[in-house]
C-alpha cells in the first residue's frame, strides 16, 4: 500500500506486525498483519480479550514501540514524526498525574515541554480545565481528586497541545460504572467540541458501542483484527443506551468476539 | 489544638513516670552513680552548665552538619550519575552495598593519621562516608523507580532523557531523598560523636562523655549523653520540618 498522505486519514496502519522477544523461547506475536485506517474525526474502539494486542497496537501507533513489520502513518506522516511533532495526545488507564504538580500544572506539562510561555500555558490549561469542568480544582493536588476527576485531568492534559488525534488505552477501566457512563458522555461532548479523531481501547462492549463509529474486534495469539463492526446510532443521548439499535450493535460485537460473523467480516488487505 | 495536646501528653506522662521510677530506684536501691546516676544528678549537671553543654553540642553538631552536607551532596551527584549511566549504576551500586557493610567508624584512627588529628577533618570525613550510603541508595532508587506509564507519557510528549530527568525522575526522587535524610541525619550525629572517641580535639560531646566518665564525673557524663540525644532529635526534627515545607505531597500517594 503506498503511503500517499491524504488529509482525510487520521491513522493508517498497513501490514503491521509486532513480535516480542523474536527468536527466543518466549517469543510472542502480539500483532499480525494489521491493516487499519481511521478517518479524520472518526471514533474507533479496539476491543478483544486480554493479551490480544490492543495496547501494543496503540503503542505502535504512538511510536512508543516499533513495529516488526509494516508502516504506520499518523496525520499523513510517519509515526515517529507524528510523535515528535505532537500530533496525538495519549491517556492511559492510570491517570499518570504527577503528585508534585498542581492539577493546572499537570495540564500544562505538554505545553511546558513545547516551550510555551508561562502566561500562555496557564491560560490554555485553564481553558481545558473549564472544558472538563475542573476549573475550581486548578490549584488542588492530584491526590485530592477522585479517580474520575483525575482521569478528566489526564484527558485535559492529552488535549493540551490541541493534537488532531487522541489515543486512549482503557482510560475508564478503573472507574465505577456510574462514573464511567458520565465520563463517556463527557468524552463524546469533548469530541463534539473539538472534532478529534479518537482510538479508544476498552474491555466493555457497551462502552465501545456507545462511543464509537466503528468497533474493531481483535483476537489473540496472534493478535489480529477479526471483525469490524460499524455502529450507526446517530447523536448519543439518554435514550441511546436503551434503543434497540444499541442492543443490536452490542449483540453484533459480542458475536464477533465469540468468533461468529456478527459484524462486517473484514477481508484481509481489503477496504475498511 | 486540643487534638495536638491530647497526642502530646501521653508520651510526656510516660516520660515523667519513667524518670520518677528511675529516681526512686536509685534512692531505694542506693545505686552508686557509676552504675546509674539519679535523674536529679544528671539534671543538675545538665542545667548547672547549660553554656558548656550547648557549646559542646554545637561543636559536635557542626561536625555532623558538615558531614551531612558533604555526604548528601556526594550522594546526590553519585545517584544522578548512576541514574544517567547504567555503567555507573552497575559499578557503584554493588560497591555501595558492599561498603555499607564495612564499619566505617573503625577507619577513624587511620584517617586521624592521614589527616591532621588536631583538626575536625578526619571526623567530618568519617561522617561524610557514613551519610553517603543511605543518601546514595535512596536517591538512586527514587530516580529509577518511576511508574512505567509516566515514562511512556513522557515519551509520548517527545521528552528527551534530560527532560525526563528534570521533569519526572528528580521530583520522583524527592520523597526517597527525605527517607534517606531521615536515616542519615541522626547517623551523622552518631558518627561525629563516636569519631571523637579516637582522639583529637576535646571540645565535642564524644570527647567530653569519655573524659567525664574517666574522671568519675558520672552525672556529667550522663548530662552530655542527654545533650547528644537532644542533638540527634534536633537533626531528625529539622529534616521533618524541611520535608513538610518543601515537599508537601510526600506521604500522599495516589491510588491510580
Ligand atoms: N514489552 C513486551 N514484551 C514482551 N511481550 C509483550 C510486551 N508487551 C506486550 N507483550 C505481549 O504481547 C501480547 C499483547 O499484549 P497487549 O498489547 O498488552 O494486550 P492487550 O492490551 O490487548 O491486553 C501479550 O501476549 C503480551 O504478553
Ligand atoms: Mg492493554
Amino acid at each position: 500500500m503506498s503511503a500517499a498522505p491524504t488529509s482525510t486519514v487520521a491513522v493508517q496502519a498497513a501490514g503491521v506486525s509486532k513480535v516480542f522477544n523474536e527468536g527466543l523461547a518466549n517469543e510472542v506475536t502480539a500483532l499480525q498483519d494489521i491493516d487499519l485506517s481511521v478517518r479524520e474525526g472518526e471514533f474507533v474502539s479496539l476491543i478483544g480479550p486480554s493479551g490480544c494486542g490492543k495496547s501494543t497496537l496503540l503503542r505502535v501507533i504512538a511510536d512508543l514501540t516499533h513495529p516488526t513489520q509494516g508502516t504506520i502513518e499518523v496525520a499523513g506522516m510517519p509515526a515517529a514524526a507524528a510523535r515528535e511533532q505532537q500530533r496525538y495526545g495519549m491517556a492511559f488507564q492510570q491517570a499518570a498525574l504527577f503528585d508534585w504538580r498542581t492539577v493546572r500544572r499537570n495540564v500544562e506539562l505538554p505545553l511546558e515541554l513545547q516551550g510555551w510561555s508561562k502566561d500562555r500555558r496557564q491560560a490554555r490549561a485553564m481553558e481545558l480545565l473549564e472544558m472538563v469542568q475542573l476549573a475550581d480544582f486548578a490549584s488542588h493536588r492530584p491526590w485530592e481528586l477522585s479517580g474520575g476527576m483525575q482521569q478528566r485531568v489526564a484527558i485535559a492534559r492529552s488535549l493540551a497541545v490541541d493534537p488532531p488525534l487522541l489515543l486512549m488505552d482503557e482510560p475508564f477501566g478503573a472507574l465505577d460504572e456510574m462514573t464511567r457512563e458520565r465520563m463517556q458522555n463527557e468524552l463524546l461532548r469533548i469530541r463534539e467540541e473539538t472534532g478529534k479523531s479518537i482510538i479508544f481501547v476498552t474491555h466493555s462492549i457497551p462502552e465501545a458501542v456507545y462511543l464509537s463509529d466503528r468497533v474493531v474486534v481483535m483476537s489473540p495469539r496472534p493478535g489480529r483484527i477479526t471483525h469490524v463492526v460499524p455502529v450507526d446510532l446517530g447523536p448519543r443521548n439518554e435514550d441511546t443506551r436503551e434503543a434497540d439499535a444499541f442492543f443490536d450493535a452490542v449483540t453484533a460485537v459480542r458475536e464477533a468476539l465469540r468468533g461468529h460473523g456478527g459484524g462486517t467480516v473484514r477481508a484481509k488487505a481489503g477496504e475498511v | 489544638m486540643g487534638g495536638r495536646l491530647r497526642s502530646v501528653w501521653p508520651p510526656l506522662l510516660i516520660g515523667f513516670l519513667f524518670l520518677a521510677a528511675w529516681q526512686l530506684l536509685v534512692i531505694v536501691q542506693d545505686l552508686k552513680p557509676y552504675l546509674l546516676p539519679a535523674p536529679s544528678l544528671i539534671a543538675s549537671n545538665f542545667f548547672g552548665d547549660l553554656g558548656l553543654m550547648s557549646s559542646t553540642a554545637i561543636y559536635t553538631g557542626t561536625t555532623a552538619l558538615l558531614g551531612l552536607a558533604f555526604g548528601t551532596i556526594l550522594g546526590i551527584v553519585a545517584a544522578l550519575l548512576a541514574a544517567r549511566f547504567s555503567i555507573v549504576n552497575n559499578i557503584v551500586t554493588p560497591l555501595a552495598a558492599g561498603l555499607a557493610a564495612v564499619p566505617i567508624i573503625a577507619l577513624t584512627p587511620i584517617l586521624n593519621n592521614m589527616f591532621n588529628i588536631t583538626s575536625r577533618t578526619p571526623r567530618v570525613l568519617v561522617t561524610v562516608i557514613i551519610v553517603f550510603f543511605p543518601m546514595f541508595v535512596n536517591i538512586t532508587r527514587g530516580l529509577l523507580q518511576v511508574q512505567p506509564v509516566q515514562l511512556e507519557l513522557m515519551r509520548s510528549m517527545n521528552a528527551s532523557p534530560r527532560t525526563v530527568l528534570r521533569i519526572l525522575r528528580i521530583p520522583n526522587a524527592v520523597p526517597f531523598f527525605f527517607t534517606g535524610l531521615k536515616v542519615a541525619a541522626p547517623l551523622a550525629v552518631i558518627a561525629a560523636l563516636v569519631a571523637e572517641y579516637f582522639g583529637g580535639p576535646q571540645e565535642g560531646l564524644g570527647s567530653r562523655i569519655a573524659s567525664s566518665a574517666a574522671n568519675t564525673a558520672y552525672g556529667r557524663a550522663w548530662a552530655y549523653v542527654v545533650a547528644s540525644i537532644i542533638l540527634g532529635l534536633l537533626f531528625y526534627l529539622a529534616v521533618l520540618a524541611v520535608e513538610r515545607w518543601t515537599a508537601p505531597w510526600v506521604g500522599h500517594r495516589r491510588s491510580t
